[in-house]
């Protein structure tokens, strides 16, 4: 029974899972995820999304930001080392949505797509933040040239 | 007739399921049979070695230097890749190939390890793409080499090795319930064998009356 218990919680977390962010930038609230099965996800579809990763600096931490740009698109960055950089093949550049506050790809580079962990999808809590996570990316932050499918 | 078996095929299904929570724990947290392919890890892991890698030592974060350690691959997430750990964060460790005429160094960053395959002249690693986040590590290879115990060709041996785990897992699942009744059927017996003697200590009692 015990080893049910523990598959049956295992499976709730890496299937859906609410999840505590505190000292993001981002969101400060308990946020609800899906796990991405980067198979079944279409690259369209892909981008924009507010995403938590596995900390690059960090391993026993998760943080989440938004994806900016995928494999093969260049874009401008804010803070980096290089001023423009094409997103290598099997890597993302993510970015928090408050800029200059934020331990983004603007400080550790691209990040590879083994560290993705989920998907945010929701906002649970406060019940006065109470929303569902849009898509959407800001205008100024578009990548330079997307490569094309 | 229809609900009995109706109530046997439930009865399976409730048994495969129970089969393949203990599978998945056993799978994600302890460890799993691995087939490894290509020639970096020569002289230690051949082309098709099969080689046993726990999955503790990766959530306990006690991975050390010199261990031989299985992770995604930083540029494909489908795809694992089979390496020594060379260096761990701050240690300094040599950028260059062994042919190179001037040697470089630099420090293993945060949170990253260097890998580095044991055939050095033929391992894309660590030398090509940089130093690897700790968190693409998927786990550590303990045992190598299982013995060949039958003289199979290579996909019924690589078959034969990944049964091997399934059955020992078949068999610790199995072997826990049929204990438990085992000793259900003893506890029982000795409880009637103790009303059996009072019974007969009172029959003693009426018949001396």
């Amino acid at each position: 029974m015990l080893i049910i218990v523990v598959f049956v919680c295992r499976s709730f977390f890496s299937i859906c899972s609410s999840m505590m962010v505190c000292n993001e930038n981002d969101y400060s609230s308990f946020t609800s995820g899906w796990n991405i099965m980067i198979d079944a996800i279409s690259r369209r579809t892909w981008n924009l999304l507010i995403t938590l990763i596995v900390s690059p600096r960090n391993p026993e931490q998760k943080i989440i930001k938004r994806v900016i740009a995928l494999e093969g698109d260049i874009i401008k960055t804010i803070g980096y080392k290089k001023k423009y950089v094409k997103v290598p093949h099997g890597h993302i550049w993510v970015e928090g949505d408050h800029h200059g506050h934020s331990f983004d790809s603007n400080a550790f580079g691209p990040v590879s797509l083994g560290l993705l962990h989920a998907r945010a999808t929701h906002i649970l809590w406060p019940p006065k933040r109470w929303q569902k996570l849009q898509p959407i990316l800001p205008p100024e932050r578009k990548p330079l040239q997307r490569e094309q499918e | 007739m229809f609900r009995n078996a109706l109530g046997k095929t439930f009865r399976f299904l409730g048994y495969t399921v129970q089969y393949g929570c203990i599978a998945h724990c056993a799978f994600e947290y302890l460890g799993g049979v691995v087939v490894c392919s290509g020639p970096s890890m020569e002289p230690t892991i051949q082309n098709s070695d099969i080689v046993f890698s726990e999955n503790l030592s990766r959530h306990f974060y006690c991975i050390r230097k010199g261990d031989i350690v299985i992770a995604k691959s930083p540029n494909d997430p489908k795809s694992n890749i089979c390496k020594r750990v060379i260096g761990l964060e701050g240690d300094k460790v040599c950028t260059s190939n062994p042919s190179d005429f001037l040697k470089s160094h630099s420090y293993v960053p945060k949170g990253h390890v260097w890998l580095e395959g044991d055939n050095l002249r033929n391992s894309t690693d660590s030398r090509c793409y940089g130093p690897v986040p700790y968190g693409l590590i998927r786990g550590r290879i303990c045992f190598k080499n299982f013995p060949r115990l039958i003289n199979f060709d290579e996909p019924l041996h690589t078959l034969l090795h990944f049964s091997c785990w399934h059955i020992c897992l078949l068999f610790v699942w199995m072997i826990l319930p049929i204990k438990k009744k085992f000793e259900k059927v003893e506890g029982s017996g000795s409880e009637e064998g103790g009303r059996g003697a009072i019974n007969n200590a009172f029959d003693i009692q009426l018949k001396g009356h």
